[in-house]
């Protein structure tokens, strides 16, 4: 309250005409960002799982297969890899390395380093590691299902004939990052294969390697020297932890960073006037939702869930104070990824609604404890369903809790509403139809915390097998028929109300080109910007 | 036995005592700090936050769930992971962040000087200005100097620093680029000197380094004031009450009987007899800082001890957090007997 009050404040002191001068430069050959990066813990790629070391890390390592950020939408694109080819049972992928890539130490890229770093992220079994082993790699049987037969060769035996594309999808993620094996072992401590190194130091062959890094303060990343590709316009990056969004918009304007990547509304709505500043936005892979816990009576209704959809004002939010920052969204595969659904058949009607409550078995509704974290934009959506759904005659109250609290209740399948936001991990439809539309065994014994569906005791045998189908199957076309048929099924019957697709909407000098935060499948990309 | 016993007892009765204070003290000492580290250490357990969540995150599996579970030490009884955990700290080992992923020594290595340096800097601003101004109000009271303490004073304790801050920001770094923006350096200035204190302006000004001596001087010099300006609205409140006190007192009627000038009797009396109630005052105002002021360092992107400890907090990351209690316990602990330790020399009764 006290923040935003502030905001306000400086917004009016700005807005009354007491400009900001643009006053410094940077220089031409150097990127300076303000952004929120104290959620970095390693850069390791074995690890890492947070946004900005997603960042970082795009920018040093690189992958067997990875996206071209001035073409996201032509999908994953030869990179250490300079062609693949699938076996006739579909179970074995044999990869060429391509010539010319060099990590930061002058060791040249080779199949050797493919396999060590596939292999260490299966056998170091940290969180992200199961974008890996859901092809069946595990750490017993790396050393036949990961090979490299020769420098240029390497073999992925996976257990079933997957859809090729999930698999080269699941690559381009972060844990995908191929780390140069002779500089990692050189740090061996205690058989760690060079983790406690890695965590703060990089070995890629990406067209930056970090220099420094200041937890909660700064990273600093200068150009490979040995990079293959072509030479990028930025030969030094630095991201500076800025906290405030007040701030970042008085340094952009003082022109003290080049790009400002947390932008509140209002300071957004304060540039757009502001000479030399532009904003540019992007839809990013983040959606925002609500889900109904199966477990509580009256909320596995289909009509009380339904009334609860049409109860809930999308464009009202949307177009206020949510406005910029997320556009409607009712599907789970964030627009732009394979088989993305754009219908949107809800709509606020609060009649529809009492109509769809009327026929259910709880007319008058209820009480119903919606668990949200203390984020602003999540308590203004969790006020304004406390307000909608209040016209239906529920009792709606707002249990608001820290990121972790409220993340506790809903593991332990405790809450009635679970008011949150999903991420894709990696860039295939299954990332989020193996969460929202997959739920094998509801017990509480399963223990399947990972599962959305689970957290909401929202048990769908049959839905997760036409969800398992869908990764094995190879025919893309079909594949992407067969996702957009689960997510209409989605939308009718499941206890998630997803609302919105997030749009990041960041602040840059005029003379900043091609800035990719990375869409909704991958992370930015530095060495293509220029200014 | 009996013998044994009889023997210590004579040994500890022939301790000198100042040794026997010594230890005593260091007893406290250690019996404080214990104390606020059983008590952090309990909170953080009961809390009702999944510390296992906090380092794998929310994606894990079960498998790993129970493995980092295991790894944390979470399965053994709550006093036996104190028992653990006060081990390790007598054997200087914090533990390990598990939101930076570096050792919690290391970190606040980096973050204590910056808080330090903020602390100090502010202090000595609030010092310099609100001591004398304090006195001046006090002396002439219901003048416009006294009303202007008082506005000061009242500014002071009611503007949220957090409102404040991102006002200075505006207007002497945006509009006017009078100061330099957030953070602790400029860019171009980052790893030039090599650390000796941590402490920018020392460090720059030990090595000479004298264009990183000026970009550090010019992005604490607003933080430092804003943090100075809540210290000396306390302050010279603070001493304008203990000054109204002791020139009421007969002493000082009897010193202007006498014929003294205003300044001895102000500054050569009265003055001299708040000196104590001063020192804890202003012993009280450093401590407050030092524990770090959060909203200032967020504001400011000063990465500081306050910050830490909040995000550390936040994120359920309990080493850090106590860390950084140890820090602060033990500063709390070191000012209140350096401030006893000036009693002593100003107040002759106290010998």
């Amino acid at each position: 309250m006290k923040k935003s009050f502030a905001a306000a404040v400086v917004a009016s002191f700005m807005a009354a005409g007491l400009a900001v001068p643009v006053a410094a430069e940077t220089p031409p050959n150097m990127l300076v960002i303000a952004n929120r990066i104290d959620d970095i813990k390693t850069f390791d790629p074995a690890e890492s799982f947070e946004f900005a070391g997603a960042d970082v890390s795009r920018n040093v390592y690189q992958k067997l297969v990875n996206f071209d950020p001035l073409d996201l939408d032509a999908g994953y694109q030869p990179q250490l890899a300079e062609s693949w080819e699938i076996s006739e049972d579909g179970k074995t992928i044999t990869f060429t390395m391509a010539e010319g890539h060099v990590f930061s130490s002058g060791n040249p890229v080779t199949a050797k380093d493919a396999e060590f770093s596939l292999r260490r992220a299966v056998t170091l079994d940290k969180t992200p590691s199961f974008i890996l082993t859901q092809f069946g790699f595990t750490p017993d049987n790396v050393e036949e299902t990961i090979v490299a037969t020769d420098d240029k060769t390497l073999v992925l035996t996976l257990d079933k004939p997957y859809a090729l594309s999930f698999v080269l999808n699941c690559l381009t993620a972060t844990i995908g990052g191929i780390v140069d094996m002779e500089t990692a072992m050189a740090n061996e401590v205690d058989g760690d294969k060079g983790s406690e190194w890695l965590r703060t130091n990089t070995a890629g062959s990406g067209p930056y390697k970090v220099v420094e890094w200041r937890p909660s303060e700064s990273v600093l990343l200068d150009l490979n020297p040995n990079f293959g590709g072509e030479k990028p316009a930025m030969e030094r990056v630095i991201v500076q932890h800025i906290q405030e969004s007040a701030t970042q918009r008085l340094q952009l304007e003082r022109g003290d960073i080049d790009v400002a990547r947390n932008l509140s509304p209002e300071d957004v709505a304060g540039l757009e006037d502001a000479e030399g500043v532009k904003i540019v936005d992007e839809l990013r892979g983040r959606l925002m939702y609500w889900s109904a816990n199966q477990k509580n009576e009256m909320l596995s209704d289909p009509k009380v869930l339904e009334a609860l959809k049409l109860a809930t004002d999308y464009e009202g939010m949307s177009g206020s104070f949510l406005k910029g920052q997320y556009t409607v969204h009712q599907a789970f595969l964030p627009r732009t990824f394979l088989g993305a659904l754009d219908e949107t058949p809800y709509s606020f009607d609060i009649e529809a609604a009492k109509a769809a409550l009327a026929e259910s078995a709880h007319p008058d509704c209820g009480a119903i404890k919606i668990s949200v974290r203390d984020a602003q934009e999540r308590l203004d959506i969790g006020q304004s369903l406390q307000n909608t759904w209040g016209q239906l005659g529920c009792d709606i109250e707002l249990i608001v809790g820290t990121g972790a609290q409220t993340l506790d209740r809903y593991r332990a399948r405790e809450h009635d509403i679970y008011l949150g936001a999903w991420g894709p991990d990696y860039p295939d439809p299954n990332t989020n139809a193996g969460t929202f539309a997959v739920n094998p065994d509801n017990s509480d014994e399963a223990g399947a915390t990972g599962l959305l569906a689970w957290r909401n005791a929202w048990g769908i045998p049959e839905m997760t097998e036409k969800t398992l189908a869908a990764v094995v199957e190879n025919d893309t076309d079909t594949r992407r028929e067969m996702y957009l048929e689960l997510q209409r099924e989605h939308q009718k019957v499941s206890p998630f109300g997803i609302m919105f697709q997030q749009i990041e909407q960041n602040g840059m000098k005029e003379s900043v080109e091609n800035f990719v935060a990375g869409g909704a499948t991958t992370a930015v990309s530095y060495w293509v910007i220029t200014k | 036995m009996a013998d044994t016993t009889h023997g210590e007892g004579r040994r500890a009765s022939s301790f000198p005592p100042w040794l026997k204070k010594t230890l005593a003290t260091l007893a406290t000492v250690a019996a404080t700090i214990l104390g606020l580290l059983f008590v952090t250490f309990m909170i953080g357990r009961v809390m009702p936050i999944d510390p296992v969540l906090a380092v794998i995150g929310e994606r894990a599996t079960q498998a790993q769930y129970n493995q980092t579970f295991r790894d944390l030490g979470l399965d053994k009884p709550l006093l036996t992971q104190f028992w653990i955990y006060v081990t390790d700290v007598l054997r200087g080992d914090l533990g390990e962040s598990i939101r930076t992923g570096q050792k919690v020594t290391t970190d606040i290595a980096r973050v204590f000087p910056a808080t330090l340096e903020l602390a100090t800097l502010g202090t000595l601003f609030g010092v310099v200005l609100g001591v004398p101004l304090g006195v001046i109000a006090a002396v002439r009271r219901g003048s416009w100097i006294d009303q202007l303490a008082r506005f000061v004073g009242l500014i002071g304790y009611s503007m949220p620093i957090f409102w404040l801050g991102l006002v200075g920001l505006l207007i002497f770094y945006g509009i006017l680029g009078w100061v330099a923006g957030p953070g602790r350096l400029g860019i171009f200035y980052q790893g030039i000197v090599e650390p000796i204190t941590g402490m920018l302006l020392i460090d720059s000004a030990l090595r000479g380094e004298w264009a990183v001596f000026r970009s550090a001087f010019s992005h604490i010099i607003l933080p430092a004031s804003l943090l100075g300006y809540y210290s000396l609205a306390y302050i010279s409140r603070m001493t304008r009450s203990f000054m109204l006190e002791q020139l009421g007192s007969e002493y000082v009627i009897t010193a202007r009987v006498k014929g003294l000038s205003e300044w001895q009797v102000v500054w050569g009396h009265a003055f001299r007899n708040i000196r104590i109630q001063l020192i804890t005052v202003i012993a009280l105002a450093y401590a407050n800082l030092l524990e770090g002021s959060v909203l200032t360092e967020i504001i400011f992107a000063w990465p500081g001890l306050g910050q830490y400890i909040t995000t550390s907090l936040l994120a359920n990351d309990m080493n850090s957090v106590l860390g950084g209690t140890i820090v602060i316990g033990t500063i709390f602990v070191a000012i209140n007997i350096f401030s006893d330790l000036l009693y002593r020399f100003f107040d002759p009764r106290s010998k």
